[in-house]
């Protein structure tokens, strides 16, 4: 495959493409191990959302 | 389960939880076979190989448009039924279609130069591009800035239907107005006027980018869910300690 005497462009295109996707879900995954580590900690001293307390006083 | 059990945060959280790995490994299958189709496709005519550049550039275009659509239907949902989940997927899909303006400006910029000549042109269809970028971040503004999603939630939905106004624009303006940018050659009346040999890669790299941007969509979702569990034992916390 040659890219001819515009390979720069195409490249370039390729590589911010690249870098934008994987930015994105390098910051998904960040924010989905935040949220989830914060859940952990709030659990862990005992706090329940309002949900969870109505289930558990059905129960 | 029925369609309407997904309207419960928890059980849409146990249907992301189940999907998700699914629509990674496919989403990745179809990305790679998507490349090796582009890999293989014959250059242009006319313009050469820079036509490699369009496998970029109309599935991240489709998709910057297919966001502001979808964040205009979840904008019906907080306005009318006040779903908690409608707004929970708007603001999910605001900094994935802001992603994918993004790319379609830059790679559009980056075909321009060697096929017009110019890195950019003030014409109608570019400039309408830039306002739904524009209007893109200042939704998310308006997302990030507040601090009670119940507050910005109407705000935004607002502004979703007003912008959803650009997307015709979008569509129409290389019919309407004198463009530099070439009118519709995919879907327009009469078929496509891209030969197959190109038009497949396309398809199928459309296909994967849209894979991309469901996949992403739905783990944003997730993480939403989760920031609002936190707000809500947050403030739950809170309460206790003051009581």
């Amino acid at each position: 495959m040659t890219l001819g005497p515009h390979a720069s462009f195409i490249i370039a295109s390729y590589i911010v493409t690249a870098f934008v996707v994987i930015a994105m879900i390098l910051w998904i995954i960040a924010d989905y191990a935040t949220q989830r580590r914060i859940l952990r900690e709030l659990e862990a001293r005992g706090v329940r959302r309002r949900s969870q307390n109505a289930s558990e006083d059905t129960q | 389960m029925a369609v309407i059990d997904l309207a419960n945060p928890t059980r849409f959280l146990n249907l992301i939880n189940r999907t998700l790995p699914w629509l990674t490994v496919l989403t990745a299958a179809v990305f790679i076979y998507g490349l090796y189709r582009v890999a293989g496709a014959p250059d242009d005519y006319q313009q050469g190989a820079t036509v490699k550049i369009m496998y970029l550039h109309v599935p991240a275009a489709w998709l910057g448009m297919m966001g502001w659509g979808l964040m205009t239907v979840a904008a019906f949902g907080t306005l009318v039924w006040r779903h908690p989940l409608a707004d929970v997927a708007g603001k999910a899909a605001a900094p994935i279609g802001a992603a994918f303006t993004f790319i379609c400006l830059v790679t559009g910029s980056l075909w321009g130069r060697p096929t017009w000549g110019t890195y950019w042109v003030w014409d109608a269809r570019l400039t309408s591009v830039l306002v739904l970028f524009l209007l893109y971040l200042g939704m998310l503004a308006l997302y990030w800035t507040a601090e009670d999603p119940n507050r910005s939630s109407r705000a935004a939905a607002i502004l979703a239907l007003v912008g959803a106004v650009n997307i015709p624009i979008i569509k129409f303006s290389v019919e309407w107005w004198n463009t530099l940018h070439q009118p519709a050659s995919i879907m327009r009346l009469g078929g496509s006027a891209i030969a197959p040999s190109i038009l497949w890669p396309l398809l199928i790299m459309a296909i994967a980018f849209t894979l991309l941007f469901f996949t992403l969509h739905l783990a944003a979702m997730r993480n939403e869910i989760l920031r609002r569990r936190v707000r809500s034992m947050r403030m739950m916390q809170a309460r206790e300690q003051t009581a």
